[in-house]
Protein backbone atom coordinates (compact mmCIF):
# COMPACT_ATOMS: atom_id res chain seq x y z
CA UNK A 1 0.00 0.00 0.00
CA UNK A 2 1.11 3.40 -0.93
CA UNK A 3 1.79 6.21 1.33
CA UNK A 4 -1.15 8.40 2.71
CA UNK A 5 -1.11 12.04 1.04
CA UNK A 6 -1.61 15.11 3.38
CA UNK A 7 -2.88 18.64 2.64
CA UNK A 8 -1.34 21.29 5.43
CA UNK A 9 -2.67 24.37 5.98
CA UNK A 10 -0.73 27.33 6.63
CA UNK A 11 -1.59 30.56 7.43
CA UNK A 12 0.27 34.05 7.20
CA UNK A 13 -0.24 35.38 10.17
CA UNK A 14 1.53 38.79 11.99
CA UNK A 15 4.63 37.25 13.41
CA UNK A 16 4.65 36.47 17.12
CA UNK A 17 7.14 38.45 18.41
CA UNK A 18 5.30 41.15 17.03
CA UNK A 19 3.76 44.24 19.32
CA UNK A 20 0.04 44.30 17.95
CA UNK A 21 -1.24 47.41 17.45
CA UNK A 22 -4.62 48.84 16.55
CA UNK A 23 -5.66 50.80 13.76
CA UNK A 24 -7.06 54.15 15.56
CA UNK A 25 -10.44 53.78 13.69
CA UNK A 26 -10.94 50.45 15.59
CA UNK A 27 -11.27 48.81 12.32
CA UNK A 28 -8.74 46.08 12.86
CA UNK A 29 -4.79 46.16 13.44
CA UNK A 30 -1.98 47.45 11.42
CA UNK A 31 -0.42 44.84 9.07
CA UNK A 32 1.44 47.23 6.90
CA UNK A 33 5.12 46.99 7.17
CA UNK A 34 4.58 44.58 9.93
CA UNK A 35 6.34 41.12 10.01
CA UNK A 36 4.86 38.54 8.99
CA UNK A 37 5.35 34.84 9.65
CA UNK A 38 3.71 31.29 9.36
CA UNK A 39 0.85 30.79 12.22
CA UNK A 40 3.83 28.92 14.62
CA UNK A 41 0.37 25.97 14.92
CA UNK A 42 0.77 25.44 11.59
CA UNK A 43 4.43 25.16 11.43
CA UNK A 44 3.96 22.57 14.04
CA UNK A 45 1.40 20.63 11.85
CA UNK A 46 3.96 20.86 8.98
CA UNK A 47 6.12 19.57 10.94
CA UNK A 48 4.29 16.59 12.09
CA UNK A 49 3.73 15.76 8.15
CA UNK A 50 7.19 15.98 7.33
CA UNK A 51 7.97 13.65 10.19
CA UNK A 52 5.23 11.01 9.00
CA UNK A 53 6.95 11.36 5.55
CA UNK A 54 10.11 10.42 6.86
CA UNK A 55 8.47 7.50 8.50
CA UNK A 56 7.73 6.33 5.33
CA UNK A 57 3.96 6.73 6.62
CA UNK A 58 3.30 9.50 4.28
CA UNK A 59 3.70 9.71 0.88
CA UNK A 60 3.46 13.58 -0.11
CA UNK A 61 3.08 16.67 1.34
CA UNK A 62 0.51 19.59 -0.20
CA UNK A 63 0.75 22.92 1.57
CA UNK A 64 -2.24 25.53 0.76
CA UNK A 65 -2.55 29.15 2.02
CA UNK A 66 -5.35 31.24 1.48
CA UNK A 67 -4.54 34.77 1.42
CA UNK A 68 -2.64 37.79 -0.57
CA UNK A 69 0.36 37.03 -2.95
CA UNK A 70 2.42 37.27 0.47
CA UNK A 71 1.34 34.27 1.42
CA UNK A 72 3.88 32.28 -1.04
CA UNK A 73 6.43 33.24 1.63
CA UNK A 74 4.85 31.10 3.82
CA UNK A 75 3.72 28.15 1.30
CA UNK A 76 8.09 28.42 0.71
CA UNK A 77 9.03 28.06 3.88
CA UNK A 78 6.41 24.93 4.26
CA UNK A 79 8.34 23.51 1.29
CA UNK A 80 11.62 24.19 2.60
CA UNK A 81 10.37 22.37 5.81
CA UNK A 82 9.66 19.34 3.41
CA UNK A 83 6.25 20.05 1.45
CA UNK A 84 6.33 18.87 -1.96
CA UNK A 85 4.34 21.59 -3.55
CA UNK A 86 2.34 23.93 -2.80
CA UNK A 87 -1.48 25.76 -3.52
CA UNK A 88 -1.86 29.15 -3.41
CA UNK A 89 -5.42 30.39 -3.03
CA UNK A 90 -5.37 33.71 -4.06
CA UNK A 91 -7.46 36.28 -2.36
CA UNK A 92 -6.93 40.12 -2.95
CA UNK A 93 -6.39 42.58 0.46
CA UNK A 94 -9.73 43.79 0.70
CA UNK A 95 -11.48 40.89 0.25
CA UNK A 96 -9.03 38.77 2.63
CA UNK A 97 -9.71 41.64 5.10
CA UNK A 98 -13.31 39.90 5.34
CA UNK A 99 -12.19 35.88 5.07
CA UNK A 100 -13.52 33.71 7.71
CA UNK A 101 -12.72 30.58 8.81
CA UNK A 102 -16.12 28.96 7.39
CA UNK A 103 -14.88 30.60 3.97
CA UNK A 104 -11.15 28.89 4.21
CA UNK A 105 -12.96 25.16 5.79
CA UNK A 106 -14.61 25.20 2.14
CA UNK A 107 -12.23 26.41 -0.07
CA UNK A 108 -9.69 23.44 1.95
CA UNK A 109 -12.23 21.10 2.14
CA UNK A 110 -12.79 21.45 -2.08
CA UNK A 111 -9.01 21.09 -1.93
CA UNK A 112 -8.93 18.13 -0.01
CA UNK A 113 -11.78 16.68 -2.43
CA UNK A 114 -10.02 17.73 -5.85
CA UNK A 115 -5.89 16.73 -4.84
CA UNK A 116 -7.51 13.34 -3.16
CA UNK A 117 -5.88 13.85 -0.03
CA UNK A 118 -6.33 11.18 2.69
CA UNK A 119 -5.14 13.86 5.77
CA UNK A 120 -6.09 16.92 6.29
CA UNK A 121 -3.59 18.85 8.81
CA UNK A 122 -4.13 21.95 10.65
CA UNK A 123 -2.90 23.90 13.29
CA UNK A 124 -5.94 24.20 15.73
CA UNK A 125 -5.77 27.86 15.61
CA UNK A 126 -4.06 31.00 14.55
CA UNK A 127 -2.65 32.66 16.50
CA UNK A 128 -3.93 36.64 14.65
CA UNK A 129 -7.92 35.59 15.18
CA UNK A 130 -7.81 32.82 17.57
CA UNK A 131 -11.27 31.61 15.86
CA UNK A 132 -10.31 27.66 16.48
CA UNK A 133 -12.75 26.97 14.03
CA UNK A 134 -11.34 26.20 10.34
CA UNK A 135 -9.98 22.61 11.02
CA UNK A 136 -13.83 21.84 12.52
CA UNK A 137 -15.34 23.40 9.83
CA UNK A 138 -13.41 21.17 7.13
CA UNK A 139 -14.30 18.19 9.02
CA UNK A 140 -17.80 19.06 9.17
CA UNK A 141 -18.10 19.83 5.55
CA UNK A 142 -16.40 16.90 4.21
CA UNK A 143 -18.15 14.25 7.24
CA UNK A 144 -14.78 12.94 7.97
CA UNK A 145 -13.63 12.25 11.67
CA UNK A 146 -11.47 14.76 13.22
CA UNK A 147 -9.25 14.40 15.92
CA UNK A 148 -8.74 18.11 17.48
CA UNK A 149 -5.83 19.58 19.28
CA UNK A 150 -3.07 16.47 18.84
CA UNK A 151 -0.35 16.14 21.15
CA UNK A 152 0.57 12.44 19.76
CA UNK A 153 -0.20 10.88 16.75
CA UNK A 154 0.48 7.36 15.81
CA UNK A 155 -0.14 5.26 12.95
CA UNK A 156 -2.14 1.90 13.11
CA UNK A 157 -3.23 0.33 10.29
CA UNK A 158 -5.40 2.34 8.27
CA UNK A 159 -6.23 4.16 11.52
CA UNK A 160 -4.79 6.97 13.20
CA UNK A 161 -3.88 6.88 17.46
CA UNK A 162 -4.25 10.31 18.37
CA UNK A 163 -3.83 11.75 21.93
CA UNK A 164 -5.71 14.81 22.39
CA UNK A 165 -5.40 17.72 24.93
CA UNK A 166 -8.25 18.22 26.75
CA UNK A 167 -8.91 20.17 29.82
CA UNK A 168 -7.28 18.71 32.78
CA UNK A 169 -5.82 15.50 31.13
CA UNK A 170 -5.36 13.68 27.90
CA UNK A 171 -8.04 12.05 25.70
CA UNK A 172 -6.96 8.72 23.25
CA UNK A 173 -8.78 8.22 20.22
CA UNK A 174 -8.65 6.09 17.36
CA UNK A 175 -9.59 7.90 13.96
CA UNK A 176 -10.25 6.20 10.54
CA UNK A 177 -8.95 7.83 7.68
CA UNK A 178 -9.88 9.90 5.72
CA UNK A 179 -9.73 12.17 8.60
CA UNK A 180 -8.90 15.81 10.11
CA UNK A 181 -6.27 16.51 12.36
CA UNK A 182 -5.65 19.60 14.24
CA UNK A 183 -2.09 20.00 16.30
CA UNK A 184 -1.60 21.40 19.68
CA UNK A 185 1.14 23.74 20.95
CA UNK A 186 2.98 20.04 22.52
CA UNK A 187 2.86 17.75 19.38
CA UNK A 188 6.82 17.84 17.95
CA UNK A 189 9.08 21.06 17.76
CA UNK A 190 9.24 22.03 14.15
CA UNK A 191 12.85 22.54 12.65
CA UNK A 192 14.34 25.52 11.05
CA UNK A 193 13.74 26.80 7.43
CA UNK A 194 17.23 26.63 6.52
CA UNK A 195 18.71 28.78 3.83
CA UNK A 196 19.98 25.85 1.52
CA UNK A 197 16.94 24.91 1.83
CA UNK A 198 14.56 27.95 1.26
CA UNK A 199 16.56 28.29 -2.02
CA UNK A 200 15.92 24.75 -3.12
CA UNK A 201 12.09 24.98 -2.54
CA UNK A 202 12.04 27.92 -4.91
CA UNK A 203 12.09 25.06 -7.41
CA UNK A 204 9.44 22.76 -6.10
CA UNK A 205 5.91 23.48 -7.84
CA UNK A 206 3.56 26.55 -6.84
CA UNK A 207 -0.04 26.51 -8.01
CA UNK A 208 -2.55 29.67 -8.32
CA UNK A 209 -5.59 29.20 -7.66
CA UNK A 210 -8.62 31.54 -6.79
CA UNK A 211 -11.54 30.56 -4.82
CA UNK A 212 -13.58 30.75 -8.05
CA UNK A 213 -11.60 28.10 -9.00
CA UNK A 214 -13.22 26.32 -6.16
CA UNK A 215 -16.86 27.36 -6.33
CA UNK A 216 -16.43 29.12 -2.94
CA UNK A 217 -17.86 32.44 -2.55
CA UNK A 218 -16.01 34.48 -0.44
CA UNK A 219 -18.77 37.21 0.88
CA UNK A 220 -18.72 37.82 4.35
CA UNK A 221 -21.19 36.00 6.92
CA UNK A 222 -20.35 38.09 10.05
CA UNK A 223 -19.23 41.83 10.46
CA UNK A 224 -16.32 43.19 12.49
CA UNK A 225 -17.92 46.11 14.50
CA UNK A 226 -14.44 46.97 16.32
CA UNK A 227 -11.27 45.93 17.06
CA UNK A 228 -9.84 47.57 20.50
CA UNK A 229 -6.91 47.20 22.90
CA UNK A 230 -6.90 44.58 25.73
CA UNK A 231 -7.22 46.57 29.09
CA UNK A 232 -4.11 47.67 30.09
CA UNK A 233 -3.52 46.89 33.66
CA UNK A 234 -3.63 49.31 36.17
CA UNK A 235 -0.73 50.52 38.46
CA UNK A 236 -0.23 49.73 41.96
CA UNK A 237 0.80 51.89 44.70
CA UNK A 238 2.98 52.14 47.67
CA UNK A 239 1.07 52.47 50.84
CA UNK A 240 3.63 53.26 54.02
CA UNK A 241 1.46 51.80 56.65
CA UNK A 242 -0.66 48.42 57.36
CA UNK A 243 -3.62 51.17 58.60
CA UNK A 244 -3.40 52.67 55.25
CA UNK A 245 -3.42 49.34 53.55
CA UNK A 246 -6.88 48.23 55.96
CA UNK A 247 -8.75 51.50 54.88
CA UNK A 248 -7.80 50.81 51.64
CA UNK A 249 -9.16 46.87 51.65
CA UNK A 250 -11.71 48.06 53.60
CA UNK A 251 -13.08 50.83 51.37
CA UNK A 252 -12.62 48.09 48.40
CA UNK A 253 -15.10 46.12 50.31
CA UNK A 254 -12.04 42.81 50.69
CA UNK A 255 -13.08 42.97 54.38
CA UNK A 256 -15.27 43.27 57.06
CA UNK A 257 -16.02 46.73 57.85
CA UNK B 1 41.10 20.45 1.53
CA UNK B 2 41.55 22.87 -0.98
CA UNK B 3 41.57 26.85 -0.19
CA UNK B 4 38.68 27.47 -2.66
CA UNK B 5 36.88 24.61 -1.07
CA UNK B 6 37.68 26.46 2.78
CA UNK B 7 36.84 29.94 1.21
CA UNK B 8 33.30 28.67 -0.04
CA UNK B 9 32.79 26.92 3.10
CA UNK B 10 33.38 30.33 5.01
CA UNK B 11 31.19 32.14 2.67
CA UNK B 12 28.29 29.60 2.61
CA UNK B 13 28.88 29.76 6.92
CA UNK B 14 28.39 34.08 6.65
CA UNK B 15 25.17 33.77 4.41
CA UNK B 16 23.63 31.16 6.74
CA UNK B 17 24.07 32.91 10.03
CA UNK B 18 23.41 36.59 8.50
CA UNK B 19 19.90 34.78 6.83
CA UNK B 20 19.68 33.72 10.77
CA UNK B 21 19.92 37.14 12.20
CA UNK B 22 17.03 38.63 10.34
CA UNK B 23 15.16 36.64 13.16
CA UNK B 24 17.61 37.45 15.73
CA UNK B 25 15.50 39.53 19.38
CA UNK B 26 17.85 42.31 19.11
CA UNK B 27 17.66 42.82 15.51
CA UNK B 28 19.21 42.23 12.06
CA UNK B 29 21.45 45.03 12.11
CA UNK B 30 22.53 44.26 15.61
CA UNK B 31 23.48 40.52 14.83
CA UNK B 32 24.79 41.90 11.03
CA UNK B 33 26.94 44.51 12.58
CA UNK B 34 28.83 41.56 14.97
CA UNK B 35 28.38 38.64 13.04
CA UNK B 36 30.86 41.35 10.54
CA UNK B 37 33.41 42.17 13.42
CA UNK B 38 33.16 38.58 14.28
CA UNK B 39 34.64 37.54 11.03
CA UNK B 40 37.06 40.14 10.15
CA UNK B 41 38.72 39.15 13.56
CA UNK B 42 39.68 36.37 11.64
CA UNK B 43 40.34 37.48 8.38
CA UNK B 44 44.19 36.72 8.15
CA UNK B 45 44.57 33.53 9.34
CA UNK B 46 45.93 31.21 7.06
CA UNK B 47 46.42 27.99 8.83
CA UNK B 48 43.62 25.66 7.43
CA UNK B 49 43.57 23.46 10.53
CA UNK B 50 42.61 27.22 12.14
CA UNK B 51 39.92 27.67 9.65
CA UNK B 52 38.38 24.90 10.08
CA UNK B 53 38.10 24.79 13.67
CA UNK B 54 36.72 28.51 13.57
CA UNK B 55 34.02 26.90 10.50
CA UNK B 56 33.10 24.07 13.53
CA UNK B 57 32.75 27.05 15.87
CA UNK B 58 29.94 28.78 13.73
CA UNK B 59 28.02 25.65 13.02
CA UNK B 60 27.77 25.04 16.57
CA UNK B 61 25.96 29.03 16.43
CA UNK B 62 23.84 28.52 13.83
CA UNK B 63 22.37 25.16 16.06
CA UNK B 64 22.94 27.37 19.29
CA UNK B 65 20.82 29.93 17.21
CA UNK B 66 17.74 27.54 15.59
CA UNK B 67 17.40 26.43 19.13
CA UNK B 68 17.39 29.83 20.42
CA UNK B 69 14.49 30.65 18.49
CA UNK B 70 12.59 27.71 18.86
CA UNK B 71 12.27 27.74 22.39
CA UNK B 72 11.96 31.47 22.35
CA UNK B 73 8.50 30.71 20.39
CA UNK B 74 7.56 28.05 21.96
CA UNK B 75 7.89 29.91 25.38
CA UNK B 76 5.92 32.73 24.06
CA UNK B 77 3.07 30.35 22.57
CA UNK B 78 3.11 28.63 26.05
CA UNK B 79 2.49 31.78 27.94
CA UNK B 80 0.50 33.05 25.97
CA UNK B 81 -2.29 30.38 25.44
CA UNK B 82 -2.01 27.82 28.54
CA UNK B 83 -1.98 28.60 32.62
CA UNK B 84 0.72 29.49 33.74
CA UNK B 85 1.27 26.53 36.60
CA UNK B 86 1.42 23.21 33.81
Amino acid sequence: MSGIRVLVGCKRVIDYAVKIRVKPDKSGVVTDGVKHSMNPFDEIAVEEAVRLKEKKIVSEIVAVSCGPTQCQEVLRTAMAMGADRAIHVEVDPATYDHLQPLHVAKILSKVAQEEKVDLVLTGKQAIDDDANQTGQMIAALLDWPQATFASKVEKTNGELKVLREIDGGLETIKVRLPAVLTTDLRLNQPRYATLPNIMKAKKKPLVKKTPADYGVDVTPRQKVLKVEDPPVRQAGAKLASVEELVAKLRDAGLIPT
Amino acid sequence: MSNQALRFKVKQLYRTLLHLGRDYPKGAEYFRSRLHQAFMKNKDITDEKEIEMLIAKGQYIVKELEALYMLRKYRTLKKRYYDGNQ
